[in-house]
């Protein structure tokens, strides 16, 4: 059979006889990777205005969306401390801001069960906008109109950037569930 | 596609109780981040050392892109110079007779500044810097503009210090971790810089506007003497700043001041130094009265704290 195909007996995760996933690799990818996105901006300098959206919460709404009830209703909490410490918001906003989206998508889901593409991508974008102008009033400085204005590139990024990082979830999705581990 | 009916917990009790619980931890979450949010606005400084741990942790991969960033800014200017490289020739030539000129004129008054302080018995203003170090990251998502330095206390760094390029002035020491420091920069909107133009003795204030620019406030309020192009420079008030360090450049008139546009910009710098607080004592001195909670981003006393009252007083003893 596999000289005819050699992929006869896999499926996306891999070859289904004898292997399994990697155990670790299915608790940790979704917390590394939302952490991981968490960390990535610092990295850049952005002194005049903020350049990237939020990738952490992005990474969050897209992991909620892609795979309803993997992540438990209070994960936004401990994910959001650590975004807190590297992100220069107050600590404490992205805890609050991330536990209430979780508890809003719960109740969105409650409410709309059927859900497509685009409805998912409004969603998240209206969300994402909310936490956007939240993280601008909690930021522990004056909201000035100058502020707003050149922080509004970054509401309009991470609106347009939702399908891309939804799609890297489901892409990390798949590698969590891949089949590393061999049984004999 | 519908989503999996982990909501509907059916007759299992187990299911119902962890369901429940799971709705209770997040409301549990989402009051615990209000209050921290409360007390670290109330406090900015009381989760600092959670976060000196946490930039200690970024730094090193930080110093890895902030190597790139400064190779790749390198390899564009080379690239640039190609172009319209004779013209340039000529020009930088002609620039460069007339800069040696003036070096030697700034040679002539250094000397006579040297000489003068010398008759007053001042001491020398220089100091040694605490630390150089890279830029290697900054608050790219927030509406704050903060830096992180790849130099923390184990070099000696220390909260209020200012951090200066080789252009001008970057922004002050915020908090410090082992092994990085997070730097408020010029451009935050609850950054405040006690200024002079460089050319006379015209006192304000440069505060950040949260979007690159600063506004300049003028201390004394009437006609505008401010120009468009006209430099300003640290004034020493306050006593954290060496006076006289390169701030910004008047872009735009107000009718109480100016907007100027910062002449060390940090994203296109290489590597900046950590000076000592100008003035310890007379900071010390300053910030007693309010309270050791006062945090270094607190608006500086606008009394010309760098008179050298007591530095002359030190010398004289």
């Amino acid at each position: 059979m596999e000289r005819l195909d050699p992929r006869a007996r896999s499926d996306i995760y891999g070859l289904r006889i004898n292997r399994a996933p990697a155990p670790w690799r299915v608790r940790s990818v979704p917390y590394a990777s939302i952490m991981l996105a968490s960390a990535l901006p610092v990295l850049m300098i952005a002194d005049t205005m903020p350049l990237a959206p939020s990738f952490g919460f992005l990474m969050l709404i897209a992991w909620r969306m892609v795979r309803p009830g993997l992540l438990p209703l209070w994960a936004g909490a401990p994910l959001g401390a650590f975004d807190d410490l590297v992100s220069g918001q107050p600590f404490g906003s992205a805890i609050l801001l991330w536990s209430l989206a979780m508890i809003a998508i719960e109740a969105i889901e409650a409410r709309f069960p059927w859900r497509g593409f685009w409805q998912d991508w409004f969603t998240a974008g209206c969300m994402a906008v909310v936490y956007w102008l939240a993280c601008l009033v909690v930021s522990g400085a004056s909201l000035t109109p100058e502020m707003v204005a050149v922080a509004a590139p970054q509401a309009l990024a991470s609106v347009l950037l939702y399908p891309l990082i939804a799609r890297l979830a489901a892409g990390l999705d798949r590698f969590r569930l891949s089949r590393a581990r061999t049984i004999d | 596609m519908a989503p999996p009916s982990s909501r509907r917990a059916g007759f299992s009790k187990k299911a119902q109780f962890s369901l429940f619980t799971g709705y209770l931890l997040a409301a549990a979450g989402a009051l615990v981040g209000a209050a921290l949010l409360a007390l670290s606005l109330w406090q900015p400084a009381a989760f600092a050392p959670l976060r000196g741990v946490a930039s200690d942790v970024v730094t090193p991969a930080g110093t890895g892109t902030a190597m790139a960033r400064s190779g790749s800014q390198g390899i564009f200017a080379g690239l640039i110079g190609y172009f319209n490289a004779g013209s340039q020739n000529a020009e930088l030539r002609r620039e460069n007779e007339i800069a040696r000129i003036r070096l030697a004129e700034a040679e002539a008054v250094k000397a006579e500044n040297a000489r003068l302080k010398g008759l007053l018995g001042l001491r020398d203003g220089e100091s040694k810097p605490v630390a150089t170090a890279r830029l290697v990251g900054s608050t790219a998502t927030s509406g704050r503009r903060h830096a992180y330095l790849g130099a923390g206390s184990a070099s000696g760094v220390k909260p209020g210090m200012p951090v200066l390029s080789e252009r001008g002035v970057i922004g002050r020491v915020l908090e410090t971790g082992r092994f990085s420091s997070r730097v408020l920069l010029l451009t935050d909107s609850e950054s405040v810089l006690p200024v002079r133009r460089a050319k006379d003795n015209v006192i304000a204030f440069a505060e950040g506007r949260g979007d690159g620019l600063l506004r300049i406030r003028l201390v004394n309020l009437g006609v505008n003497p401010l120009k468009v192009g006209d430099m300003v420079v640290t004034s020493g008030a306050g006593g954290y700043y060496r006076p006289g360090v390169a701030v910004a450049i008047i872009a735009k008139i107000t009718p109480d001041g100016g907007i100027a546009r910062l002449v060390a910009e940090p994203a296109a710098t290489n590597f900046v130094t950590v000076m000592p607080i100008h003035e310890a004592a007379a900071v010390a001195e300053l910030e007693a009265p309010e309270g050791a909670g006062a945090p270094p981003a607190a608006k500086p006393s606008p009394t010309p704290a760098a008179s050298p009252t007591p530095v002359a007083a030190a010398a004289e003893e």
